[in-house]
Formats: structure tokens, C-alpha cells, sequence
């Protein structure tokens, strides 16, 4: 009798708990790859103040960058161990900005939402990324420019990101309205409410 | 069928043999399967033993009543369940079904309008179950098939397409290598291929694609600019696990 | 990311649905295009099925699947027309 085994589960400490390594790189979208013209591209963040901070795409390829290699984990039970990425962290992004809210929802080019605490985002946890693999960031993959929160499953790191709105309470964005966890830690198998 | 109580019912492999180096024709006996319609899918759900699930949807080569059906699975290189189909299940093992499903992918014999159907490579599965439907209820709706194919050794269910009393004429076109002595170069379909090998718009066919994304883009777009109205070209996409 | 048409629904409708779901004829809230559902564009496999408007993109619904549950959420619809069982469901 054949057994079924389905994507080989390893050993791996690298490995959150229901995880297979992968060396490819799978593409999971909600929608079309949305065209985005860069020269109307741009990046804000939005306060409860009614403040938005906005950045166009020189002004925001000229902050200060970093290289990043992170493990990145999708809740579909892939991970990819050591992705190496270029982008601005969000300590950079969010430095003049002034907010009493912790939570933030995530907004893309196409209407996509996630939804994130404040504090995991900060103190070097979170970037937007432009980069992957010392390339330009492909469009399947989020490009010109994603969101990059690898320590939370990766439906987190909004795909075509284009700005950060702060919200008083973690209201649910897209995949979390639908029955995925409000906060996605792999490492608890946060996958589902 | 009367019943939407669909649910999961256990097929056991009956009969098994290759199609292709990479695809397999696969029969299972689902014992109160209610039969099903041509173009009609079932999805199938493999079950590890750690009790990890993965579900696939696959489209039905076989048609009509009795308890057996016919799926025709590609393997694909990074799949997870495919390669499982192609490679290892043996004959007596067990799977999970849930179907008959869908009704719009569906040819039924009591439709009147010519028919036109379009398959790029392991997309010809559910229309071939349309060419039997067709034949087997004696349908004398205008009903021909025009399969792309990569190379002609990717054919699946050659020598049935090609038998002299087949009541849908298929039409063959090959993507990178044609057989010897065949008249046309290989190359993708284009919108002139479509008008010399399908049912021009004034016949008003209903047309059926199936194939990868592209390959259904690609055609029903054609299709559109040769003059065929939108509703009557119907789609059947698949992806890559 | 390759989309699939609206016919792969058709599995994971049954338990929601007492009709097959795509052969029934629904309205796009945002753009008021009239289709059969199995006309859809769907994305999100495997995380779930996001079905769009064939027209405008817009989400008509969105079904999650999980052992032991399923989550349903259509308020991209302004309505489904269901056909009777006799001329819907006919094998």
C-alpha cells in the first residue's frame, strides 16, 4: 500500500512546528498583480492626529537601507530559511512620527489589508523591502516594495504595500476577517482565530 | 442526482495505466458515486499519516452512470499530490472523493449549439469526457476539438481521438516539436491558427477552454477578437500544485 | 498569480450550499456586472478561495477552509439568483 507523506517535514530547529523546508519560491496572491506607475508610487503613514507622512520612491530609496537575511514562514506549511533582502527598516520610517495607538493596518496597491501590532514592527523587526536576492523586487513577489515581518507568518508582509494606517484597536485586515489569526506567530502555530 | 449531500466517499483504485512518461489514467470504483456530467471535477484529499491533509481538484475523463471513474493526472515537477497519483498508488489502495462537482464547465447531449473545445496539454481531461458524452448519446450537434500539445509525444488518449468513428474530429498543434513529416513548424497558438481550426463566430459554437492560465488567456482573448461574444466561451483554469 | 475560474468553488460550496453554486447568477456590488458564479476569477489557494468579479476585481467571496470549519464571507454580492433544484441540479 502506498502511504502518503505529503511535503517531507524535517527536523529542523530552523523549523516552526507543521513546517517543510522549501528551496523554491511559491507565490500566494488574493488578486492580480496590481501594475503600480512609480512615478505615482508612494509610501505613508497615517495618524490618529490626521497626520500622513508620505514619501515618494526617491525620497524613499534614498533613507538609510540594510541587508537582511531572514528565515521567512508561510502558514500554506512552507518555510524558506535564509532569504536575503534589501530595505528600510521601520525604526527609519517611523521616526517623526507621533502615535498613542498600537496597532496598525497594512494597505496595498490593490486593496489588500493586514493588520499588526505596533511593537513587532519596531526595534528591528520589520522592513519595507525592495530587494530580494540582490535584485529589484519582482512584482509576483511584491515589488516595488513589501513589507517584511518574518517573524510572523508571511501573509503579514503585505505584498505592493503602499502605507501604514494606526488604528486604536487590532481590527481584522483580509485573511484575518476570513478566519486566520489576528496575529500569526509561527512558532505558536498561530494560523487560524 | 437529488441529493447535495455531497461529502467525502472512499474511491478505490481499480485500474491503472500511463498516458504519457508523465501522466497517468487512473480509475477508481466509488461505491455510490451517482454519476456525473462531462466537464464535471472531484477532489481528491490524501490523508498523511501525521494526519496533515492536502486537497487537489481534478477534472473527470470518464461520463455518465455506474460507480467507476476515469481521472488522467499530469504530474507536476514540484507537486505534492500529483506525483503520489502518478508514482505510487497501487491498485486497491484507497482515496478521498467529494464530488460530482460543478455545473457550468459542463457539456450536457440535450444541448442544440455547436461545440468547440480547446485544450492546451493535460487540459484536454474534461473535454475528452465531453467527446464521450457526444458519442455515446449519438449527439448530432457539431461538436470538433482542437488539442495544443508540446511535443506529440504529451498526447494523452491518442488512439481514441484519432479513431475513425470518434463523432468529434480533433485537430492536433504542437508548441515545440511537431511529428515527421507533419506540414506545420511548431509554435504557439495564435489567433490565426484559431480561425483556420475552430468554428467561426457566424456558426455561434459555445466554446470550451481548458488548460494552464495562460494558455486559456491567451486563447479566449483571441477568441473574443475573432468576433465570439464572451458568453459563450467558458473556462477551465489550473494551477501549479 | 495564476488564477483559476470560478468552477473550483463548487467543492468547497457544498456543505455551505443547499444549490450548486457555480451555475448560480450573482451581482457584483462594486460594478453591477451579472455573471454565473463559475465565471469568477479565484485567487488565494491554498490559504483560501478569493473569487473576483470577471469585471472589476472587486471580492465577491471569500471561503476559507479548515479542519472542522469553513468561513464564508460574501459582501461582495449584491445578490444570487438560485435555479430550482429540478432545472439546476440534473444528472
Amino acid at each position: 500500500m502506498a502511504v502518503f507523506g505529503g511535503h517531507r517535514r524535517d527536523d529542523n530547529p530552523a523549523l516552526p512546528p507543521g513546517q517543510y523546508l522549501t528551496e523554491s519560491f511559491p507565490v500566494l496572491s488574493s488578486g492580480p498583480t496590481p501594475s503600480i506607475d512609480m512615478e505615482d508610487w508612494e509610501f505613508f503613514i497615517h495618524t490618529e492626529a490626521g497626520q500622513t507622512h508620505r514619501w515618494t520612491w526617491d525620497q524613499f530609496i534614498a533613507l538609510p537601507s540594510q541587508d537582511i537575511s531572514v528565515d521567512i514562514h508561510c502558514v500554506t506549511s512552507w518555510s524558506k530559511l535564509g532569504t536575503g533582502w534589501r530595505g528600510v527598516s521601520l525604526d527609519t520610517l517611523f521616526a517623526e512620527v507621533e502615535t498613542g495607538f498600537d496597532f496598525v493596518m497594512a494597505h496595498s496597491y490593490g486593496g489588500y489589508t493586514t493588520n499588526l501590532p505596533l511593537g513587532e514592527l519596531l526595534n528591528g523587526r520589520a522592513w519595507i523591502a525592495y530587494e530580494y536576492d540582490g535584485d529589484e523586487l519582482d512584482a509576483e513577489h511584491g515589488g516595488p516594495a513589501r513589507l517584511l515581518v518574518p517573524h510572523l507568518y508571511f501573509w503579514k508582509s503585505a505584498k505592493w504595500v503602499r502605507g501604514l494606517v494606526m488604528q486604536s484597536e487590532d481590527n481584522p485586515g483580509f485573511w484575518e476577517e476570513n478566519g486566520y489569526n489576528l496575529h500569526g506567530d509561527p512558532w505558536r502555530e498561530e494560523r487560524y482565530a | 442526482m437529488t441529493s447535495r449531500a455531497i461529502g467525502w466517499r472512499t474511491g478505490s483504485l481499480e485500474r491503472a495505466h500511463p498516458l504519457t512518461a508523465s501522466a497517468r489514467s487512473i480509475t477508481f470504483t466509488v461505491s455510490s458515486w451517482p454519476g456525473n456530467d462531462a466537464g464535471q471535477h472531484v477532489d481528491v484529499r490524501l490523508t498523511a499519516p501525521d494526519g496533515y491533509q492536502a486537497v487537489r481538484s481534478y477534472s473527470i475523463a470518464s461520463t455518465g452512470a455506474g460507480e467507476e471513474i476515469e481521472l488522467a493526472i499530469d504530474r507536476l515537477p514540484d507537486g505534492e499530490v500529483s506525483p503520489f497519483l502518478v508514482d505510487d498508488l497501487e491498485l486497491g489502495d484507497t482515496v478521498e472523493l467529494r464530488g460530482p462537482l460543478g455545473g457550468w464547465f459542463v457539456w450536457r447531449p440535450e444541448q442544440t449549439q455547436p461545440v468547440q473545445l480547446i485544450a492546451g496539454g493535460s487540459g484536454v481531461v474534461p473535454l475528452i469526457a465531453m467527446t464521450r458524452a457526444h458519442a455515446s448519446a449519438g449527439s448530432s450537434v457539431p461538436m470538433q476539438l482542437l488539442y495544443s500539445l508540446r511535443t506529440p509525444d504529451d498526447a494523452f488518449f491518442r488512439d481514441e481521438l484519432s479513431q475513425p468513428s470518434a463523432t468529434a474530429r480533433t485537430t492536433w498543434h504542437y508548441t515545440r516539436a511537431v511529428p515527421s513529416g507533419w506540414s506545420r513548424s511548431a509554435g504557439r497558438l495564435t489567433a490565426e491558427d484559431l480561425k483556420r481550426e475552430t468554428l467561426p463566430p457566424e456558426h455561434v459554437p459555445l466554446t470550451y477552454i481548458c488548460g494552464r492560465t495562460g494558455f486559456v488567456e491567451t486563447v479566449s482573448r483571441a477568441l473574443i477578437s475573432l468576433g465570439h461574444v464572451p458568453d459563450n466561451i467558458r473556462t477551465e483554469r489550473f494551477g501549479g500544485t | 498569480m495564476d488564477h483559476l475560474d470560478g468552477n473550483v468553488l463548487a467543492g468547497p460550496s457544498t456543505d455551505l450550499f443547499a444549490f450548486e453554486a457555480t451555475t448560480t447568477q450573482c451581482q457584483c456590488q462594486s460594478c453591477a456586472d451579472i455573471a454565473m458564479l463559475g465565471q469568477a476569477m479565484v485567487y488565494g489557494q491554498p490559504m483560501g478561495f478569493v473569487a473576483r468579479c470577471r469585471n472589476c476585481d472587486n471580492v465577491l467571496i471569500v471561503i476559507v477552509e479548515r479542519a472542522g470549519q469553513k468561513s464564508l464571507n460574501m459582501r461582495g454580492l449584491r445578490w444570487l439568483r438560485v435555479a430550482d433544484q429540478a432545472t439546476n441540479d440534473r444528472i
